[in-house]
């Protein structure tokens, strides 16, 4: 099933996606950074911004797209409630849907700076559900 | 963290001996109890940190080493080009050159204490601060290479600010040899809207008051006394830097293999400093430090701005402004020999000693201001460098007080508009735009300032000048 959750890093935040396919896992770990800013469930799914990355390995491609989402929020002083990911080999096609940065509804917290290699984990579990994860910096 | 494989030096110092894969020693300065509650990643990554090429002397952690990415946070390292050394983005880190600078403000307590909560309100108003806010100050392309070359120095030259801040700046406000021409255009773009920005997390401006005095004549030298007001600015190079250190970090860690260099952990990812992607990383690192200082130099002109309006007989001289995320290259004599090194200082402030060149003619009898941010709530502290530290750490001390507990189990444990009733019952008011991120930055989730002071002057590495306590906080 999917899910996301954070887990804990002494200085940051550790995020965490799960899902049956990578993508899912992917757009699950995105909601977990996300999370890291806002509660998700605040935020108006209203405008799209199309993201593309590309890596030489899986794990970094999580890193890339993390990061990615995070120059879109930065730039845009958006946050972002929904994510879709199409992974095809090593290649990523998503899209983002949020709103601009609303400071009285969501009271964001922190700002993360970038995702990291530390705790960097792209794998199945025991299930055969994906788990993606790695520490985001704020 | 399990202290059995270290040997004990002296009551603050330890080491743990070079085996296996390691170039180098780990030299930890913190006494036991701080040692026993660091995480063992703190001597994961040291030991990590000891087993990069060209490591000169040891890879040290300072008392307030805790768990970070690739080096620990108060992890301190040299490498010399001569003998394959690199240079590290994740030594340095996402926020390039975050610092602290202390204003003194000539005025006393009882001079603010009637009108604390218009000047917070005011402070609040006129500095952005936490995600969302944006500076005042648009930068075309132009502006933006100006002020990635110039630092402080390019706001200063636009009015923010006055030469008499440059001297009191590490670099004199302005890093040399940065290249503007590797910081890429999306780095750029992030920082178009954030120049003058706190930033958020644990970064603040605080108004606070000169509680204790523990070096009298050092402290009359800095124009220091009790129950004077002082603002300390902690921030740094905003979006520009973190993604010069995302950019980088990506590609050292795709590279490190190509020139050879087996990372065991590729959060460490380093290139030689004498590799082209090494080169063009000191570049930009050092426009992302001139970035920080600029950012910083322009927060101080709003400060001054708003005691101006408010307590207008006020005067914002500059002590001192330090970097704690950096890689310098610096002499330092090592066995004797004088040698030109690059020193990581990753959440680690440089605490240069009396005599050095680099130090103003103020400073020179004194030694280096070593500013110690606390959080929300806690204390802060003025350091002085020392001679020893010079050949301790490579004139390195600690930057705070580092985090005891994660965010995650903060918010669990604290609500935000709680602390805040709390904080305001201590005199303590808090200006902020998330109850959450206040909640997640609770002083109680941080080690006690008091102790990781206490072990870098008993080791040495700087000595205690003042103690300083918050009146106004404004969250980032």
């Amino acid at each position: 099933m999917a899910s996301w959750e954070h887990f804990p890093h002494e200085a940051d935040i550790g995020v965490r996606g799960r899902g049956e396919s990578i993508a899912v896992a992917f757009e699950q770990a995105a909601l977990a950074l996300t999370a890291v800013v806002t509660e998700p469930h605040l935020i108006r799914n209203a405008e799209q911004v199309q993201i593309t990355c590309e890596a030489p390995s899986l794990d970094v491609l999580l890193v890339d797209w993390l990061n990615a989402v995070i120059y879109e929020m930065t730039t845009r002083s958006m946050v972002f409630g929904l994510f879709q990911v199409t992974i095809d080999g090593l290649r990523l096609t998503g899209k983002a849907s949020g709103e601009p940065v609303d400071r009285k509804r969501h009271e964001p917290v922190v700002e993360p700076k970038g995702a990291t290699f530390t705790e960097l984990r792209v794998s199945r579990d025991g299930e055969g559900q994906w788990v993606v994860q790695c520490v985001v910096d704020v | 963290m399990d202290i059995t494989p270290l040997q004990q030096i002296s009551e603050d110092q330890w080491q743990l001996p070079a085996t296996g894969k390691m170039r180098a020693p780990v030299i930890f300065y913190a006494d036991r109890a701080l040692l026993e509650d660091m995480d063992d990643k703190v001597r994961e990554q040291a030991i990590n940190v000891a087993t990069l090429p060209g490591i000169v002397k040891a890879s040290y952690v300072m008392p307030d080493g805790h768990w970070g990415y690739g080096f620990p946070i108060g992890g301190v390292a040299a490498f010399d080009p001569d003998e394959g050394g690199v240079v590290s983005a994740g030594g340095v880190g996402f926020d390039i050159s975050c610092g602290v600078r202390c204003l003194l403000t000539g005025l006393q307590v009882s001079d603010v204490e009637p009108v604390k909560d218009k000047l917070a309100d005011a402070l609040f108003a006129n500095v952005p601060a936490g995600v969302g806010s944006t500076g005042h100050i648009r930068l075309d392309d132009s502006e933006m290479t100006a002020m990635l070359s110039g630092g402080a120095r390019w706001a200063v030259d636009r009015g923010w600010g006055s030469r008499e801040d440059l001297a009191r700046t590490e670099e004199h406000g302005s890093m040399r040899g940065a290249e503007p021409q590797h910081v890429s255009q999306k780095a750029r773009h992030r920082q178009r809207d954030e120049m003058g920005t706190l930033g958020s997390g644990n970064h603040y401006l605080e108004v606070q008051r000169v509680a204790e005095i523990f070096e009298p004549d050092i402290a009359y030298q800095l124009a220091i006394a009790e129950d004077d007001v002082v603002v300390s600015i902690h921030c740094g190079s905003r979006g520009l830097g973190h993604q010069i250190g995302t950019e980088y970090l990506r590609e050292m860690a795709i590279a490190a293999a190509k020139h050879g260099i087996d990372l065991p952990d590729r959060e460490l990812a380093c290139a030689p400093l004498r590799s082209e992607v090494g080169r063009r990383y000191l570049g930009a690192m050092r426009a992302g430090i001139n970035c920080a200082l600029a950012n910083r130099q322009i927060i101080t002109h709003l400060t001054r701005e708003v005691f101006s309006d408010v307590l207008p007989k006020a005067e914002l001289p500059l002590l001192y402004d330090v970097s704690h995320n950096t890689c310098k290259e610096e002499e330092h004599v090592v066995d004797g020999v004088q040698r030109r090194l690059f020193i990581h200082r990753k959440g680690a402030t440089r605490a240069f000693g009396p005599g050095h060149p680099e130090l103003v003619e103020q400073l020179r009898d004194i030694g280096q201001p070593v500013l110690i941010g606390g959080s929300m709530g806690t204390e802060s502290w003025v350091l002085i460098g020392t001679t020893e530290g010079m050949a301790l750490s490579y004139g390195s001390a600690c930057h705070g007080a580092g985090r005891r507990m994660s965010r995650h189990r903060a918010k669990k444990q604290w609500r935000g508009s709680k602390l805040i009733k709390n904080l305001a019952h201590r005199g303590i008011i808090v200006r902020s735009v998330s109850m959450r991120g206040v909640a997640e930055e609770a002083p109680g989730a941080y080690k006690d300032v008091r102790a990781v002071v206490d072990s870098a002057d008993r080791a040495g590495l700087a000595r205690k000048v003042a103690r300083l306590e918050p009146m106004v906080c404004i969250k980032g």
